[in-house]
């Protein structure tokens, strides 16, 4: 654990941390991995949000599939909840909705094994402080 | 794995479900297979574009062509000319409504810049948990600039340039509330962040500290470094568990790594944050009246001035700012003043975050640049009304805001539109209304939340509001008079003239604004005794039409308390004065025989 004390720590832990999420991110080692981020705020939690969560661990300590699974906030399709943003290596984000176990399964066998989407695809309707 | 070398993605929102999506998925899957093409592009259902006005949509990636209403028969044409040729079809592209031109990629679609997120830019993005991933976000890189690089008289004017306006409602100038507290002489100061969010079917506060609670920690340490305060203090409700909990986490991490503490980075400055819980009283949201909630005492308002930027928490010069505002800053700092300002409209500054809520489709949280009109927030981002029902009224301000008619759907969105139409931007609730909501009650309903709510300090408030409440159950009940609609605007206006605080200065709003755009609804309860939106049981009647009635005995076998009378094979009649109104008769009946009037 790093204590920063000065702009200059920040700017160097933050370039340490951007290159390791890049690294997750774009590198085409085949041992990068496939990132699970689940809507965790009230709304996602309500609709099952949790379940879902330990589902996709559950599942893919199971199957020995090499993925991370965290959680974030609300991406504000409250009325498809659970939302979970599925980013595969060298692939775009993808955000699906309604997401409950059975959806879930579909998510793990047709697109994180064999890459094919699965219907209840959420399109990303906004621009970023990036854009 | 499979690799497809294109997809096609169709709209499977309700909005386009309903006019046939799922017959063009078939379609399209039929023609791909039909050229065995089936294993080089994947067909995709997918949830609301929101652009419903245009649907069905569909989508092809990954040269992002854009279709709109796309009909199964197009299926076809799809395949054969842009999937095997590569060449766009035409006549179903997107045109733009400015100059007709045909739009080709979806990057270019106006409707795709509605939103911008900046309060919201980590919402959704970064695990809230981990302030790693804050950082790797330039998190806190705004506050070590403003430390290091800048003297708080510096970012005071970077805000004021800005234009930010306090995001709680009151639409405050962000960088001169600053100021004053700054100029403000103590030995201490505080900033407060007020996470009270009180008006029903508002969740916007909610979701940011649920996903970037950073973001507010430091916009708060930014703020200290400005007014001179060393110490911070979020007022939050109890009811917010998740998001006392993520704050919590995010508060011990933000000390572990020296954000909060002594000496941040190396200046010499210190800022700490504590919690504060609120039990949840609307009230409390009110600067003055949270200030007292968090000494202790009882969450009631007490006159202004003097301002908290003099004389707030203890005593001490306090800074109130709402959780939205606070999330804006970092974003500010980093981007400059420039960047932001050039967001929105003349006065209104930057974008706001609003919780769409009620009879609209894609009920959900959304961040538009101020300036956006209604119709586009409500049928472009919401995807439009519910059912296919008609567009009503669309409530903005929570409880002290006003139901706003079609008439103002081109209105753009900022501070001071919506108080020229007669409501206001309040914390960002919109609560959408379709045809089968009677706005007698409607009011009604906002005015038992402020009866609640009112902490009962001033006369007005507290019995006021009773007594308009009780008129308003009268109307509903059928019992009301012309006069009665006089008696509530009279009322009101006095209320809104002699309450102290916000609460009860705008608690009668949902009744102006409704007797204001919906006066009809008013006279044809009071008048006609009827409830044009079917709501009010009381003004309601069924009644069996004889000749269409073959004496099936459904309805008299189904009526739960008996009021339907009737030989079999005869025509049935509906005792008036035993029937409780609950439609069971209405909904059973196969002959439409039965009234509703």
């Amino acid at each position: 654990m790093t204590t920063i004390k000065t702009l200059a720590d920040l700017r160097r832990i933050k370039e340490e941390l951007q290159s390791k999420i890049k690294l997750r991110e774009n590198s085409n080692h085949p041992e990068q991995l496939t990132q699970i981020k689940v809507g965790m705020a009230t709304c996602g939690i309500a609709s099952g949000a949790k379940e879902t969560m330990k589902y996709f661990l559950e599942e893919l300590e199971q199957q020995a599939i090499d993925a991370v699974v965290t959680q974030t906030g609300c991406m504000g399709f409250c009325y498809a909840e659970p939302t979970v943003e599925v980013i595969l290596p060298n692939r775009e984000p993808v955000v699906f909705g309604f997401v409950d176990k059975a959806k879930a399964q579909e998510i793990i066998d047709v697109y994180i094994k064999k890459g094919k989407l699965v219907d209840g695809v959420m399109p990303i309707t906004f621009k970023t402080i990036d854009d | 794995m499979t690799d497809y070398r294109m997809q096609i993605l169709i709209c499977g929102g309700t909005g386009c479900k309903a006019s046939e999506s799922n017959e063009i998925k078939k379609k399209l899957n039929y023609f791909l297979s039909e050229f065995d093409l089936d294993d080089e592009v994947e067909v995709v259902l997918t949830g609301c574009f929101g652009f419903c006005e245009k649907g069905p949509v569909v989508k092809v990636v990954p040269d992002n062509t854009f279709y709109t209403q796309v009909k199964p028969s197009d299926a076809e044409d799809i395949v054969k000319e842009h999937i095997i040729k590569g060449r766009p079809v035409k006549r179903l592209l997107y045109r733009n409504p400015k100059n007709d031109y045909e739009v080709t990629s979806a990057a270019n679609i106006d409707f795709y810049k509605k939103q911008i997120r900046i309060a919201l830019r980590n919402c959704g993005f970064i695990n809230p948990e981990n302030i790693e991933e804050y950082i790797a976000r330039d998190g806190y890189l705004a506050l070590g600039k403003c430390l290091t690089e800048h003297t708080p008289e510096e970012v005071i004017t970077e805000i004021k340039e800005s234009g930010l306006r306090g995001r709680g409602g009151g639409g405050f100038p962000t960088g001169l509330k600053w100021e004053i507290t700054r100029k403000s002489e103590a030995d201490q100061k505080y900033v407060v962040c007020n996470a009270d969010e009180g008006d029903p079917g508002a969740f916007m506060d909610r979701s940011i500290l649920e996903g970037d609670p950073h973001s507010v920690i430091e916009a708060m340490a930014i703020c200290g470094y400005c007014i001179g305060a060393d110490k911070g203090l979020v007022y939050i409700r109890a009811e917010y568990p998740l998001a006392i909990e993520r704050l919590k986490i995010a508060i011990a991490q933000a000390r572990e790594y020296g954000l909060l503490g002594n000496d941040i980075m190396g200046t010499g400055f210190n800022f700490d944050i504590e919690l504060r819980y609120g039990a949840g009283a609307f009230v409390c949201g009110e600067e003055t009246a949270l200030i007292h909630s968090m000494e202790g005492l009882r969450g009631e308002p007490t006159f202004k001035p003097p301002f908290p930027s003099v004389s707030g928490y203890m005593g001490k010069p306090t800074n109130v700012n709402n959780v939205e505002t606070f999330a804006n800053i970092p974003v500010i700092i980093n981007k400059g003043a420039n960047w932001f300002n050039k967001i929105g409209t003349e006065k209104s500054k930057g974008t706001k975050v609003f919780a769409l809520a009620g009879k609209i489709n894609n009920v959900g949280l959304i961040e538009v640049p101020m300036g956006t009109t209604l119709r586009e927030v409500i049928y472009d981002i919401g995807g439009g009304i519910k059912n296919g029902k008609a567009f009503k009224s669309v409530q903005t301000g929570g409880p002290s805001g006003g139901c706003l008619t079609k008439d103002f759907l081109d209105t753009p969105i900022d501070y001071d539109n919506l108080i020229a139409a007669g409501s206001m931007m309040g914390s960002g609730g919109m609560i959408v209304m379709d045809e089968d909501d009677c706005m007698v009650s409607i009011a009604k309903f906002y005015l038992e939340f402020t009866l609640e709510e009112s902490c009962g300090k001033c006369t007005p408030c507290r019995i006021g509001n009773k007594r308009l409440h009780e008129i308003l159950d009268k109307i509903t009940q059928g019992n009301g008079a012309e006069e009665d609609i006089d008696r509530l605007k009279l009322l009101s206006n006095v209320i809104k003239d002699t309450s102290l605080c916000g609460l009860g200065q705008s608690s009668p709003n949902p009744v102006l604004s409704t007797i204001a755009n919906f006066e009809n609804e008013y006279l044809a309860h009071v008048h006609e005794g009827k409830c044009p939106a079917g709501q009010c049981k009381a003004l309601l009647k069924y009644e069996i039409i004889e000749d269409l009635c073959t004496g099936c005995t459904l309805c008299f076998r189904n009526c739960p308390v008996g009021a339907i009378t009737g030989e079999r094979r005869q025509p049935h009649f509906i005792d008036q004065s035993i029937c409780i109104k609950c439609g069971v008769c209405f909904e059973k009946c196969k002959f439409n025989a039965i009234t509703l009037t």
